[in-house]
């Protein structure tokens, strides 16, 4: 079997191909296009299993990313900031299902910030990725609410309001997996990417995407020289799968932290920051402001928290799905009927 | 609802007594407890075996706001809301405005103890002691003031000759059989009723008389038989955010889904939301709908329009759920405790762009039952959003029923693909069958065949993103193609022709029942007419044969501009002309009173004046 990688089959049976999407129409360079592909090859290099996945997305160029990845997945394209509904329900039908959500930073910050923070309430089982630039593209380069505070763009001006950041919005909405990568680091993002999918409820990848057409100056924190330059890894990431044991490499023991997420898979932690434990919901609080006033682009997992049920544990829904439900369990029987009438 | 059909519009006896032919209305403070008193003057009435119904006028308040309750009691059956000839005026507030209400030799039943009374020479009094009547009570505090409401109902209950052993069953059964509330609220009502008893001199002429013609029917809200209806097609999922008069709705559902839809372990097969707002609430439908939940939301105006962009998605991604719009009035806040029939246009077409919706106009509690689960039938088979709009009148009233219909065929969930059923050229907006509706699959579905994106934008048969020209009005005249095919899936109208009329009038919801009466007055007076009551839109060649065979068309609806009209004028452009408008709304249910007003210039053999330019 000495096939090319490309044709190599997975512990599903599938190839790498079989996780394609139509052909992007974002522009070339486009940060959404590392993310599509990163999530291709995590998908491939997981075994999932295309059609155990939703592709969920708003509106705006990031939205547009599902049709590029998963092709053999059911998807759907919501409205503008309003793909928390959509998923809540969806994945309430059918709660054996993951949901695989991309957003943007206006889609995210801006119209949808109310279900976005409602989203972390509930802790429905998703990953929600926001492909963040901090600017619209569609439209043509207006701020988005994550554009930093006096960033200047040829379209916008300059900015004259501070930004929303959505990592610390999702850590006040009580989300339990906060997380900010950015898209040059494709390792990180991958090994992100699969201890998302192995979380218990909702977890938050803030990737930080530049947009080639109209955010890419390398003064701004949203381009791939500010990215570069001024990434801050908070440790090293390493997902290890349920069944395989844990090699730790390159780090002394005592460096690296071992996180047990919900499927039994484990991440490694290693240490970059020594003091940085990211089970403190207070020190998450506290490093992301940091980070914002020294103009870091901070990234890795900056907390989590595995101890609060997802809105399908809460709601303690039986095993086979509501959408699935045969015809008698779904309409009650007309005894049943009788008897409910006898009450009035 | 069980009409009887009277022999004379007004059966009044030799003696001159008025039995079981009147109004009753009890004024009060809004959060002083008096719904169960008032309920249970309703309840006493129907255990009489007379018909009768309950309205409840009040204001957007939790306390202290003044609040009615009408009542009217009608051997006839007749339901519509009559101005009282009894008022109960235990609210300060109101006493003169109540009192000036009656008309003369109406009757006043007066708390006592309330300073500044009225005097109408022309109105029968009777004072009641309330202070004396709770003297014996031990209970303090807000139960105390609670209490105070029992003794109008011992007071009138007597005077009507409702016997006590009536209000005994009747106040057990409002309580649901809770012995404590029972135990407390009893002895008042015993003591009032035997004050009225030995004290009050009967002076009016209204009683109420045992008859026959409730013991098949039962006493319901529209909006809880609106959610048993729903549980009984098969709802698995539920969105919603709080709005008067909706949220009765999902009270109702979630308390019928606990007893109906929870294995025998405690584990529920079903979901109930509660949304962040409206936005949420009929995104998380879609969403169940999408991937083959069975889903509603219920709402009222306000909500809807936060609902309108949802919606159009939904029409154009083709994904079922069901909205229920229980109406009031307005714009805005409006008169969010009044009923109104104002939402008709806006929820035709709800969404931008193109799109139409179907719509469900249910006018009973049978058929809020009945359209519950018809309407999860119909969102699946179409694959399509689908509206109730039910209004606050029927849906937070408590109105006679019979005893809801077993749903009587097999639910249908329309056309769908599993597995190796799925085609390896499975395209999910393909018409295969010529009708519209393309067959659909759910997420899940382990053929990769079977997946497909849904979206807003332009797409291709096979839900590919697509700008070119043909497969956007391909696929907007499919989707108006399918509409066509829903005419004939909506529930018929009900047609009452009078041979030789030249006028027919149409209806929808509750404005039939003043307008039935109406109709039945007119009748005696020789001005006859057609009429029919729409249940659902579109319409189809049932409408059009009606408005053909009439020269005039009066469309009864409550809004100010006949929306309803003007939907009907575009649907039958032709015969357009024929249709005249006759729109009310001031937030309060019609009268016959007000209908037979209306229509009577419409009706007369030769008119001095062109009617419908009054109208």
């Amino acid at each position: 079997m000495n096939r090319p990688a490309a044709l190599r089959p997975n512990a599903v049976g599938l190839t790498k191909s079989d996780y394609g999407g139509r052909p992007s129409t974002l522009c070339k360079g486009c940060g959404h296009n590392a993310v599509a592909n990163q999530i291709v090859q995590v998908a491939f290099e997981l075994g999932l299993r295309p059609h155990e996945i939703v592709k969920l997305s708003g509106i705006g160029c990031s939205s547009k990313s599902p049709a590029y990845f998963l092709g053999s997945s059911h998807g759907f394209n919501a409205l503008h900031g309003r793909m928390p509904s959509i998923a809540t329900g969806a994945l309430t039908a059918n709660h054996h299902m993951r949901g695989l959500g991309v957003s943007g930073d206006g889609d995210s910050g801006s119209i949808g910030l109310g279900q976005f923070k409602h989203l972390m309430r509930r802790n429905l089982r998703m990953v929600y990725l926001v492909e963040n630039n901090g600017v619209y593209g569609l439209t043509k380069g207006q701020f988005s609410p994550t554009a930093e505070d006096g960033l200047a763009l040829k379209y916008a001006g300059t900015n004259p309001f501070p930004p929303v950041d959505l990592c610390t919005e999702a850590l006040v909405g009580g989300c339990g997996f906060v997380a900010r990568a950015f898209a040059g680091d494709a390792k990180q993002l991958r090994e992100l990417l699969k201890a998302a999918l192995s979380h218990r409820g909702t977890a938050v990848i803030d990737i930080v995407s530049p947009c080639v057409a109209f955010n890419n100056d390398d003064g701004s924190q949203k381009s791939y020289g500010y990215g570069r330059a001024n990434e801050v890894p908070l440790e090293d990431i390493g997902w290890i799968p349920a069944q395989e044991d844990i090699v730790l490499d390159d780090h002394e023991p005592g460096e690296t932290r071992i996180v047990e997420l919900h499927d039994g898979s484990r991440l490694a932690l290693s240490k970059v920051e020594h003091s940085y434990d990211p089970s403190s919901r207070t020190r998450a609080f506290e490093r992301l402001q940091q980070a914002e006033a020294r103009g870091e682009v901070l990234t890795g997992l900056i907390y989590f928290d595995s101890s609060r049920p997802s809105l399908s544990e809460v709601q303690a829904l039986g095993d086979t799905p509501l959408a699935l439900l045969p015809p008698d369990k779904l309409r009650p029987s007309r005894e049943a009927l009788e008897r409910v009438l006898q009450r009035y | 609802m069980a009409v009887v059909h009277p022999a004379s519009p007004r059966p009044t006896r030799s003696d001159g007594r008025r039995v079981a032919d009147f109004s009753i209305s009890v004024g009060t403070a809004n959060g002083t407890g008096s719904q169960t008193a008032n309920l249970t003057l309703l309840r006493s009435i129907f255990n009489m075996g007379v018909p009768v119904h309950g309205k409840n006028v009040f204001p957007s308040n939790i306390q202290g706001l003044p609040t009615w309750f009408h009542i009217r009691a009608s051997a006839a059956g007749w339901v519509a809301r009559q101005e009282p000839e009894i008022a109960v005026a235990f609210n300060p507030a109101t006493l003169h405005e109540d009192a000036a209400s009656l008309p003369p030799g109406g009757v006043l039943v007066l708390n006592g103890d309330l300073r500044g009374a009225p005097e109408r020479d022309d109105v029968i009094t009777y004072v009641v002691p309330v202070a004396e009547l709770m003297n014996d009570v031990e209970v303090k505090g807000k139960v105390k003031d609670f209490l105070i409401n029992m003794t109008y109902l011992g007071v009138v209950a007597q005077l009507l000759g409702i016997p006590l052993d009536i209000v005994h069953r009747s106040l057990d059964q409002q309580f649901g059989g809770r012995r404590k509330l029972v135990d407390t609220n009893l002895p008042v009502v015993e003591a009032s009723w035997r004050w009225a008893e030995a004290n009050l001199e009967k002076i009016d002429p209204f009683v109420i008389e045992p008859m026959d013609a409730t013991s098949d029917l039962m006493l319901i809200t529209g909006n809880d038989a609106a959610a048993l209806g729903t549980v009984f097609g098969g709802v698995s999922f539920a969105a919603w955010y709080p709005i008067t008069p909706s949220t009765s709705v999902i009270d109702a559902l979630e308390s019928h889904l606990a007893a109906l839809r929870t294995d025998a372990d405690g584990t529920p097969y079903y979901s109930v939301v509660q949304a962040e707002d409206e936005l949420a609430a009929i995104g998380m439908v879609l969403g169940a709908g999408w991937a083959g939940a069975r889903s509603m939301t219920a709402t009222s105006g306000p909500g809807l329009s936060l609902m309108a962009e949802f919606t159009g998605l939904g029409y154009f991604a083709e994904v079922p759920t069901v909205i229920w719009d229980i109406q009031r009035v307005g714009p805005s806040t409006g008169l969010p405790t009044r009923t109104g029939q104002g939402d008709i246009a806006f929820a035709y077409g709800l969404g931008h762009g193109d799109g139409k919706h179907p719509i469900f106009l249910p006018a009973s509690v049978e058929e809020c039952f009945a359209f519950g689960w018809q309407a999860l039938d119909l969102a699946e088979r179409a694959q399509t959003p689908v509206l109730v709009l039910s209004d606050l009148d029927l849906g937070m009233n408590t109105w006679m029923a019979e005893r809801f219909a077993y749903p009587d065929r097999e639910m249908d969930r329309g056309k769908l693909l599993r597995g190796d059923q799925v085609p390896d050229d499975y395209g999910r907006y393909r018409d295969v069958d010529g009708d519209g509706i393309a067959p659909r699959t759910f997420p899940g579905d382990p053929n990769p065949a079977a997946a497909w994106f849904a979206r807003g934008t332009g797409h291709d048969p096979n839900a590919v993103y697509s700008e070119r020209p043909e497969h956007w009005y391909e696929n907007t005249q499919r989707l108006s193609h399918k509409f066509d095919t829903i005419r004939g899936l909506m529930p018929d109208p009900i047609v009452d022709l009078v041979g030789q009329a030249d006028v027919g009038v149409i209806c929808i919801g509750t404005t039939i029942y003043a307008t039935e009466e109406a109709r039945f007055r007119l009748a005696h007076r020789d001005l006859g007419f057609s009429l029919m009551r729409l249940r659902g839109l579109p319409i189809d060649d049932a409408v059009r044969d009606f408005v053909a065979r009439h020269e005039r068309v009066l469309v009864v609806e409550m809004n100010r501009d006949g929306q309803l009209c003007g939907i009907l004028r575009a649907e039958l452009p032709d015969l357009a002309y024929r249709l005249h408008s006759l729109a009310y709304l001031d937030g309060l249910p019609y009268t016959a009173d007000q209908v037979e007003r209306w229509l009577a210039p419409h009706l007369e053999p030769d008119p001095a004046t062109t009617p419908w330019e009054n109208a």
